[in-house]
């Protein structure tokens, strides 16, 4: 599990690779001469960058005839923003409905004025 | 061929019969899929639905192809505007102790606005359905 996140983020921390991402968000489904074409790099580096998003499982290849075809995945992106991002937002939800809870407890234990 | 729209693949730790069985059978969906459920027999030639949680049709179409627990092609349509038809494959593959799902939705009619309305589901519906299998709880996929 945790390989496949490490994957992830080291195939995220880098700008060449998440502008090829942003290239295939633009446009899905991009040949690798395509993909050359719109951006600075040379057609090894682009194979290299590729490679690694295939690894990290953010770009799926789809074969159409002799066309090799990329495609954006985000679900791994999904799966890392519910393992860190998700999991501490409901954390202070949950803080947040404590705090609720507290305050309409105190509030039914006050003392009745008229009593 | 023409060239598919939207693609995504999630490797899960499951078998390929749990995956099928999580994508086929409505008691499973219910769990990861915000409630909703997929009604059918998964026979080629069938009729097979997408229901929300209070049993109203969302998305209906007939069974393409059947072949459990490898893969399932659909077409897709919202049950008010059926000319907007499309298609959707899923592919499952045993890889070593893992099992891939890849999920393709394409063949669009033109100026179709399904593409739209699903572009931002799939990730979240197969992100959730990969807890589900590995952890046995579904996540709240309408809550962000």
């Amino acid at each position: 599990m945790y390989r496949v996140i490490d994957a992830v983020f080291k195939a995220l921390a880098d700008e060449s690779r998440r502008k090829l991402l942003d290239q295939l968000h633009k446009s899905n489904g991009q040949t690798l001469g395509e993909l050359c074409a719109h951006l600075d790099m040379t057609r090894q580096a682009v194979t290299k960058h590729l490679l690694l998003l295939e690894d990290a499982n953010l770009v799926v290849v789809v074969w159409r005839g002799r066309e090799k075809l990329h495609y954006l995945n985000p679900v791994p992106i999904y799966e890392i923003s519910e393992r860190w991002i998700d999991k501490y937002e409901r954390h202070r939800l949950q803080v947040l409905g404590d705090l609720k809870k507290g305050l309409e407890e105190n509030k039914n234990n006050k003392p009745n004025k008229k009593g | 061929m023409q060239k598919p729209k939207l693609v995504y693949s999630t490797y899960i730790r499951s078998t390929p019969k749990d995956v099928w069985a999580a994508i086929t059978k409505p008691e499973f969906t219910r769990q990861y899929w915000g409630g909703m459920t997929n009604v059918g027999d998964w026979k080629k030639g069938s009729k097979w639905e997408h229901h929300n949680p209070e049993g109203e049709v969302w998305i209906t179409g007939k069974v393409l192809e059947s072949t459990p627990p490898k893969r399932l092609v659909l077409s897709w349509a919202d049950p008010d505007n059926l000319a907007d038809k499309s298609r959707v494959t899923f592919e499952i593959e045993k890889m070593e102790d893992m099992t891939c799902l890849t999920v393709t939705h394409g063949s669009f009619k033109t100026g179709s606005t399904m593409v739209k309305k699903v572009s931002g589901g799939w990730p979240r519906v197969l992100s959730s359905l990969k807890t589900f299998l590995e952890t046995g709880k579904g996540l709240n996929i309408f809550c962000k």
